[in-house]
């Protein structure tokens, strides 16, 4: 029973950075539709100037605030440049953009940082402490914290400010939006800056854990997917709450069940994907999908 | 009017290729015609792609597992039940289609987007699945496969013109994926020519008009997948068999990027489109490294990190180019510079008439 908690426990600490990638992904997917394959990657490069920021000196925090505000600074770029040329192409184009921005992203960060794995430093004490008599510890407890206060925030941002409904009313009626004066291709640039912040926050809480290398999100996007999934793509609280359910079954399989093990963990996120799609393509929040043809 | 003045020009053209392919073994060395296989492979399971992707209006990020698949077959077939290698192929390709249609089939349900996301987990997936069982599939190690010697009857003919002393399994595996290539490629365009290949691109364009026109939507959609992963079968058997070994490192999630990369830069629904791919997938990693390793003013060390970074970022950035620019790849390309030639040769007359451009799988 302790050894049960304790895996859900470190399972909900992994699931809150797979919650916050799956985040990124729907909040992108509310803005244009389109499911961002260089999440990961993005996150993964934000990571890397988070990394060089702490390696000047800076304190972790600081480097921390600093990192999402430039991976924000560099989503909106990434939007102006790669992205706009495109947004009114089919899906296919747009996939393929986002596959080959993913490509670029991963070489010039092996280009810039090398492929050498590199330990990142971790803010918490490495200590555990006794909750219900599992023992936890403070870094899986801290990330929690860390997604906790992200996923918080842009619920804030989302529903309690006007740039918020703008932001929503941009993605979801846009000619509407236009009408009323809202810059909805601003509001697009501006999805693409919060997913990349959000992306950028998880792929700090996991490099402590997966080392820092520029394959480091491979495996965690193939979760944020599953997450993104199973709670219904295009709602945020959908993708949180997938996360964190990702996070715990995967942890359980790879703890439980003698034939997954460790390195068949990313099948687990595999089958996940596709029974939800099967059996639920909506996933557990997601509204049906209405077609007018 | 127009296609019937064109196509003199067509058949002669895909008739230089032919003997192009045709003789180029007998010019270069055994090692370059291996190199050249690659190219034939990769057009191959592109040209499956194109129809998947081009034609069909499905996406697939996971050709790559497929391919593993197929490769994986003719391997254990050959060194577990030592089948000869030559029936293999089209067992790996049955095989692959099988599992391509039942792949479909899920497919039916989900939207391009989806279906994107779904074959993605699964080329991710595939290189750590094919660990196990590790007594069936060699584990990490994989399996190794002898070279296969080339039939006498290939071997006498291709002394008899050469003059060479003997020919070596690279040439003779060279000679079997070139006519499988033509094979598969006529089949291709036969097939995108006739009433499938009508109904797909019915399917693509509009399904709900399809459908009301009679359109089978659900049997022509898993067709396209079957047929699909049919190509990609006989590619990565032809694959397992060039490389000499399969294992899991052999097929990485990058194999498939590669893949769909080749079919956008060839031009999707052409079907020069994927031998071009197949040519550019094989060699811009190749040449773009060689290009970086011979400038001697770039220090040794930034070469060495460019020659595994490099292309990566190489076909990242110009497939970024290419979707904004020429979203229609180089067919596209070349048709429209074609079309602009022709217009000025034949003057302002005849320059705007009203026709709509060819469709890009008459070129």
């Amino acid at each position: 029973m302790q050894e049960f908690l304790q895996q859900v426990l470190s399972g909900i600490a992994t699931g809150g950075i797979y919650a916050s990638l799956a985040l990124a992904l729907v909040l992108i997917y509310n803005a244009m539709g389109l499911v961002n394959f260089a999440q990961g990657e993005m996150a993964m490069f934000a990571t890397f100037i988070a990394l060089a920021l702490i390696d000047h000196g800076l304190n972790f925090w600081i480097a921390f605030v600093l990192t999402l505000a430039i991976a924000f600074a560099g989503g909106v770029v990434i939007q102006r440049i790669v992205i706009r040329p495109v947004e009114r192409a089919p899906v296919l184009a747009l996939v393929i953009v986002t596959l080959g921005l993913a490509t670029l992203v991963n070489g010039m960060a092996g280009f810039l940082f090398g492929y050498v794995p590199r330990s990142f430093p971790s803010p918490f004490p490495n200590q555990t402490v006794n909750i219900l008599g599992a023992v936890a510890s403070y870094q899986d407890l801290g990330v929690i914290a860390v997604s906790a206060v992200v996923l918080v925030l842009i619920y804030l941002l989302l529903q309690r400010t006007s740039l918020g409904l703008a932001l929503r009313a941009a993605s979801h009626h846009p000619e509407a939006s236009r009408l009323l004066g809202i810059r909805v291709s601003w509001m697009l640039a501006l999805g693409w800056g919060l997913a990349s912040a959000v992306g950028a926050a998880s792929g700090v809480m996991a490099a402590p854990i997966l080392l820092l290398q520029p394959n480091m999100m491979q495996t965690v996007i193939i979760y944020a997917f599953a997450a993104a999934v199973l709670g219904g793509i295009e709602s945020p609280l959908g993708a949180v709450i997938g996360g964190f359910i990702v996070g715990v079954l995967i942890n359980l399989a790879g703890a439980y069940l003698p034939f997954v093990g460790g390195d068949l963990e990313l099948a687990v996120g595999f089958v996940i994907i596709i029974v939800v799609l099967v059996l639920r393509p909506n996933g557990l929040l997601g509204r049906a999908s209405v077609r007018r043809v | 009017m127009r296609s019937r003045r064109r196509t003199p020009t067509i058949y002669a053209l895909v008739l230089v290729v032919v003997i192009f392919f045709i003789g180029l073994p007998t010019v270069v060395t055994s090692f370059q015609s291996a190199e050249w296989t690659q190219v034939l492979i990769f057009a191959i399971v592109i040209m499956g792609l194109n129809i998947l992707v081009g034609y069909s209006g499905q996406i697939s990020l996971g050709h790559g597992a497929l391919m593993a698949l197929g490769a994986y077959t003719t391997a254990i077939l050959v060194h577990r039940y030592h089948l000869d290698y030559l029936a293999t192929i089209p067992i790996a390709g049955l095989l692959t289609g099988i599992v391509g249609f039942f792949l479909g089939i899920p497919a039916l349900r989900l939207s391009a987007l989806y279906l994107a996301l779904a074959t993605f987990a699964l080329a991710v997936v595939t290189p750590s699945l094919i660990k196990r069982p590790a007594e069936f599939t060699g584990g990490v190690q994989g399996i190794e496969l002898l070279p296969p010697q080339p039939p006498n009857f290939a071997s006498g003919l291709f002394t008899q013109v050469t003059g060479a002393p003997s020919m070596s399994s690279d040439q003779w595996l060279y000679y079997l994926t070139l006519a499988l290539a033509l094979v598969l490629f006529w089949l291709a365009w036969n097939l995108v020519r006739h009433r499938p290949g009508r109904a797909l691109r019915a399917i693509r364009d509009g399904e709900v008009a399809a459908a009301a026109f009679g359109v089978n939507i659900a049997g022509y959609k898993t067709l396209a997948f079957a047929v699909s992963a049919f190509y990609a079968g006989i590619a990565g058997s032809l694959y397992g068999l060039t490389i000499g070994f399969v294992s899991p490192d052999t097929f990485p999630v990058s194999l498939s990027f590669e893949v769909l990369v080749g079919a956008v830069i060839g031009g999707l629904a052409s079907i020069p489109g994927p031998l071009l791919g197949g040519i550019v997938t094989f060699w811009l990693p190749i040449i773009s490294n060689q290009f970086v390793a011979g400038q001697d003013w770039i220090p040794s060390q930034v070469a060495s990190v460019f020659i595994k970074a490099g292309p990566a970022v190489s076909y990242g950035a110009l497939l970024i180019v290419l979707m904004i620019f020429a979203p229609r790849g180089l067919v596209g390309l070349a048709v429209t510079l074609y079309g602009a030639v022709q217009a000025r040769i034949r003057g302002a007359g005849e320059r705007s008439t009203g026709q709509m451009p060819p469709d890009a799988q008459t070129v």
